[in-house]
């Protein structure tokens, strides 16, 4: 699997939709994404990637696209 | 309800933006607005962390207004029913929401809008009643449970005492004012002239974090999930300053999470502050003071200054001796009036007597600190909402028609059994937007039947093997 899928796999996973559905989102804009859900998207990352997020960044990732730049600091390319 | 005008040049509220609006501008704006209602009704107040809900609020407690408060984002469906039976005269709700609704805007302010709605026959008030908020209203419940002025001002003053609030306090919000606890806060701190930073992020959001800091928030409250998050974000490690105090309710925290907390806070000088609360009783009956949290980790502590704790055995007598079992029942001035289950029930007096079965079954030790360890009543809590389990059986069966459904579980998870494997998506989507909480509560399971015993009752133990 490569890094692209796999971080859109844990959106998949953690918010129960579609990958057509993943790109474009944000915190927020869907009901499952809620501080609540938010978790389960940081718990999915982790475990998908085998990092450690630092608080710093899980509070950053508000979007689909912000998290992606977040990652490249785990040595995470897509 | 509060006198504002003492406290005038002093920061009420802050907003998101750092806007800062003193107890003079506050006190004003909640005037200009109760001048649009002309005589004491119901309204309904449609709430946020935002000055707009706040002015409304304060109007309404101020000039015997009658609000009942809901949260901003309140399904249609069930705002339409409570509407139905209640038969509000106004809404209070943000502006942008305000279309789709019928009734005429007769006053704007404060990104707020007063709608007037054509009541011919609205129901009788009870003298007393000063507010109503919902039990588990999430689940369609059209239940509600009733305030008044005197228990709103009885469990005010007894939490400023507890913890010892002064005008230099600055909360930073975290729960919806919708919620008991939320306004206790609120009620607390306009009640001592302190200030309150309006914050419609969550601790999940960068954005909570900067106006924290910036604002030089003093407090916070926050449900077990809170502190779960907390935890997550390594929240020990933060330097924040100007915190003083966490305050804990809205369910049991798990004991390794209040050590955690309790060690945190005596390591950096906090105070960290576990209570015990229901709608019912306002919103708090006990505290476990910060110099015993460690001492006494898992425990929710004592009744609140002007409250008395009981616990009673399964005839209803008075349990004596430390470390028994028993049924928690709580007696004092902030034991509200009653519930509201129709509108004629809003004409209803005192009901309760001062007088409060919990429904929650407790200990006590040597000292005589309570520890909760079970509930009679079959609900859960949800990232601190009330969730009946019955009740939530009843929504599915009326959604699914034909569904045999058993619903159990735990705190922050609840476990639906149903046997049409089908089903589950659509059941867990279903809840999900009922009760609005987050989809990842609902573990929904397809079994092979439901059990019952030879009366047609489910037995929830038999299902305890897929949830424990």
């Amino acid at each position: 699997m490569t890094n692209e899928e796999k971080y859109t796999k844990a959106f998949m996973q953690a918010f129960d939709i579609d990958a057509e559905n993943v790109r474009t989102l944000e915190f927020q804009a869907i009901p499952a994404w809620d501080s609540v859900g938010h978790m389960g998207l940081v718990a999915a990352l982790e475990e998908a990637f085998d990092i450690m997020l630092e608080p710093d960044d899980i509070v950053d990732m508000s979007s689909f696209a912000r998290g992606k730049e977040l990652l490249a600091k785990y040595g995470i390319t897509f | 309800m509060w006198n504002l005008s003492t406290y005038k040049d002093h920061t009420a509220l802050v907003d998101e933006k750092g806007e800062v609006w003193t107890y003079a501008r506050l006190a004003q704006a909640a005037g200009e607005l109760a001048e649009h209602v002309p005589q004491r009704c119901l309204v309904f107040s449609l709430c946020s962390n935002s000055p707009g809900s706040v002015v409304g609020y304060v109007a309404f407690l101020n000039h015997r207004i009658v609000p009942l408060m809901l949260d901003r984002h309140v399904e249609r469906a069930l705002l339409d029913s409570f509407t139905e039976t209640y038969r509000p005269c106004y809404l209070w709700l943000p502006q942008e929401d305000s279309t789709g609704f019928r009734g005429e805007p007769v006053y704007s302010a404060h990104g707020y809008t007063l709608l007037k709605r054509t009541e011919e026959r609205p129901f009788p008030l009870y003298d007393e009643l000063a507010l109503l908020l919902t039990t588990s209203g999430s689940t369609g419940s059209p239940k509600l449970v009733r305030q008044s002025y005197e228990n709103i001002a009885a469990n005010t003053r007894s939490i400023v005492e507890y913890l010892e609030l002064d005008v230099t306090e600055r909360a930073i919000t975290t729960l919806p004012m919708n919620y008991t606890y939320g306004l206790s806060i609120i009620n607390t701190h306009l009640h001592v002239g302190a200030s309150l930073i309006l914050c419609p992020y969550t601790v999940m959001q960068r954005e909570f974090w900067d106006l924290f800091a910036e604002q030089h928030a003093t407090s916070f409250g926050g449900v077990p999930y809170t502190y779960e998050m907390l935890d997550k974000l390594r929240f020990f490690q933060r330097k924040l300053p100007s915190l003083r105090t966490l305050t804990q309710a809205g369910g049991k925290l798990l004991p390794q999470m209040h050590k955690k907390f309790a060690e945190y806070a005596r390591r950096e000088g906090k105070r960290f502050i576990v209570m015990y609360g229901q709608s019912e009783a306002t919103a708090r009956m006990a505290w476990l003071p910060a110099d015993k949290a460690l001492e006494k980790c898992g425990s929710m502590g004592i009744a609140i200054p002007g409250g008395r704790f009981h616990l009673l055995d399964e005839n209803g007598l008075e349990i004596q001796t430390p470390h028994t079992v028993g049924e928690l029942l709580y007696e004092g001035k902030n034991v509200t009036l009653g519930y509201a289950q129709c509108g004629d029930d809003l004409g209803r007096g005192d009901e309760f007597g001062g007088r409060l079965l919990t429904g929650d079954m407790a200990t006590f030790d040597e000292d005589g600190f309570y520890t909760i360890v079970g509930r009679k009543k079959r609900f859960l809590k949800i990232f601190g909402n009330r969730v009946g389990l019955d009740e939530t059986e009843r929504l599915l069966k009326a959604h699914f028609p034909g569904l045999e459904c058993a619903c159990a579980g735990k705190d922050d998870a609840m476990h639906v059994f149903i046997t049409e494997k089908d089903a589950c998506a659509a059941v867990k989507e279903f809840l999900a937007e009922k009760t609005r909480l987050n989809s990842t509560a609902f573990h929904v399971l397809a079994v092979e039947e439901i059990p019952k015993n030879d009366a047609g009752k489910i037995q929830y133990a038999a299902l305890e093997q897929y949830h424990d």
